[in-house]
């Protein structure tokens, strides 16, 4: 199989992801994904010069909605989904990354 | 800084390179996917559902009224408005619960625009895309600081509200171009109706990026991004401070570090937001849950048929009607404060029309904008009357600006209040008889006046004002002197 993915390509997305694998799971994965990167490898063999990018799979635009409220969920039950919950709000944990 | 030490090289000029990133929240009544209620101030997590709760299952469906007001921003900012697509920006971060935020990334629905100043100078906009905003954290102990608190409590009513981000080009070179930049944006969302453009309740955001470099240099130094000013004056101040850190670094032969900083108002500076472990990678993809935006050329050319007069155009109307200079302090004021109905006002009546309106127009921005509190007990047609009024002589600049203080104190018509306050007019024989008077008092100095020495205008017009104890409308003297002399 082509390189068409490094084992260090792999923890990278993996890191992004917040996924922690173990070295047998990376080399396992770097060999799955690169057999669906060469499955696009299929594609790059046709000639698309004059074909515009395809944004979505479906042949549509413009799906809208009016701008009229509808009901909301009633909050109760929203919250009694929750792990955690304080003054009507839901309560998470310390944040230790920075704000996006 | 040591800059200054002898037997260094002379002191370098340095210019500072300012683009802005404007986050305005549209004025739709529901948020941008969803049917809840787009609404500030209210209980928390009260306008919730299972799309802006991010809940399995859920769709996302685009909400029309926030594409057409992103259009008008997009027209009003002379951007091309395309065809455009939605990406998801990946993230861990509690505000958005599907962690992720649904924006515009390579291909948004505005670009290339311009925005022009007051003061006559365009600051390109690279973009004004379409994104939903995030929910609100509250980081709770350590006195609010995200990374001191002991946890935090997230409102997600905020979260999925319509924003359009809008992005300028490192075109602006001062705090105060900045102020001035985000006053004109402020003012052509109000126009709009897109945005309320309230600093005050969030509605209207600003980051901005700073770099500095030689003046003069053709290149660009390395930016840091300055987030959480909360009004112009913070902005203003924050820009002042990273220019005059960033100059500091450079000069003491530092590099300026590419990174995020946050303002801080009690402290009056910037300063670094966690070191990054790993530059940021937000994963873009198409969002698969929305097909295209394509507006097509019909309703692009109905949305700009159907913009209002925008600041730009009311100055340069208000600047034709009066004579004055477009980009002057005073008709920007007027503007600025939309004042200039009662600049039309005074348009349509006799005298010099350029002359009564540029009357006008220093009366409104001097007088009124310093009460503009109280503008609501002036009715055009009687600060017209009044600035007629001062145009046909019957009252001098002095007095006309005390009966305007005194309109916008209690109400009232201009001659009433006149009247009252003792400014009756002085008819024009009245005044000719006075003028003679003075004259013939003087006689040698009236034959060097006729002798063609002008400046004795001068010593004649004080005596008439004397003369009349002040009553005297000195244009109208002056003008009465030289019709004398033929």
């Amino acid at each position: 199989m082509a390189t068409r993915i490094s084992a260090s390509d792999v923890a990278h997305v993996a890191r992004l992801a917040r996924l922690e694998l173990t070295g047998e799971e990376l080399d396992r994965f770097t060999g799955q994904l690169g057999a669906v990167l060469e499955h696009a490898r299929d594609v790059e063999a046709l000639d698309v010069a004059g074909v515009p990018p395809t944004a979505h799979p479906l042949p549509l635009v413009n799906v809208l909605r009016d701008d009229v409220v509808t009901p909301s969920l009633d909050r109760d039950e929203v919250l009694a989904q929750a792990p955690s919950v304080e003054s009507h709000r839901f309560r998470v944990p310390r944040i230790l990354g920075e704000e996006p | 800084m040591s800059a200054a030490t002898a037997g260094d090289a002379p002191a370098v000029a340095w210019e500072t390179v300012i683009g802005l990133e404007v986050h305005a929240e549209l004025r739709t009544a529901t948020k941008l996917f969803c049917g809840c209620r787009n609404s500030f101030g209210e209980e928390p997590n009260t306008n919730v559902c299972p799309v802006c709760l991010g809940l399995p299952g859920s769709l996302p469906v685009l909400n029309k009224a926030a594409v057409e007001y992103a259009m008008r921003i997009g027209s009003a900012l002379h951007c091309g408005i395309q065809a455009s697509i939605f990406h998801r920006k990946n993230y861990f971060y509690p505000d958005m619960p599907k962690d992720y935020q649904i924006s515009q990334y390579d291909v948004p629905i505005n670009v290339d625009g311009w925005l022009e100043l007051s003061g006559g100078e365009r600051i390109g906009i690279v973009r004004a895309h379409l994104e939903e905003d995030t929910g609100k954290t509250t980081h709770v102990g350590g006195g609010g600081r995200i990374h001191e608190a002991g946890y935090s409590l997230v409102d997600f009513n905020r979260a999925g509200v319509p924003l359009v981000e809008i992005v300028s080009a490192p075109d602006i070179r001062s705090s105060e171009q900045a102020r001035s930049y985000v006053e004109e944006l402020r003012a052509i969302l109000v126009a709009t109706g897109a945005s309320d453009g309230k600093m005050e309740e969030g509605s209207l955001r600003v980051d901005a990026n700073v770099s500095v470099r030689p003046a003069g240099s053709g290149g660009f130094g390395t930016r840091c991004e300055i987030k959480n000013m909360n009004s112009l004056r913070s902005l203003g101040r924050a820009i002042e401070y990273e220019a005059a850190r960033q100059v500091a670094v450079v000069q003491g032969g530092g590099e300026v570090v590419q990174e995020t900083r946050h303002w801080d108002e009690a402290a009056g500076r910037t300063g670094s937001m966690r070191s990054k472990e790993e530059a940021y990678d937000y994963r873009y993809f198409p969002e698969p849950d929305l097909v295209p935006v394509d507006p097509g050329e019909a309703w692009i050319s109905a949305v700009a048929s159907a913009l209002p007069p925008l600041p730009a155009s009311r100055r340069a109307a208000v600047a034709g009607a009066s004579g004055m200079d477009a980009s002057s302090d005073a008709v920007a004021t007027v503007v600025r404060l939309g004042l200039d109905p009662f600049v039309e006002a005074v348009a349509g009546g006799p005298g010099s029309r350029e002359n009564v309106a540029a009357i006008a127009v220093r009366r409104l921005a001097n007088e009124v904008a310093a009460e503009i509190d109280s503008v609501g007990r002036l009715s055009p047609a009687s600060f017209a009357a009044l600035v007629r009024m001062e145009a046909d002589g019957s009252l001098t600049a002095a007095q006309s600006r005390t009966v305007l203080k005194e309109l916008l104190a209690s109400g009232g018509e201009p001659k009433e209040v006149a009247g009252r306050l003792g400014f009756e007019a002085m008819a024009a024989g009245d005044l000719e008889a006075v003028v003679e008077e003075v004259i013939a008092a003087h006689p040698e100095e009236w034959a060097r006046f006729l002798a063609g020495e002008d400046k004795l205008t001068g010593f004649f017009v004080g005596h008439i004002k004397v003369a009349t104890e002040g009553r005297a409308n000195l244009g109208a003297a002056s003008a009465l002197l030289r019709a004398l002399r033929g």
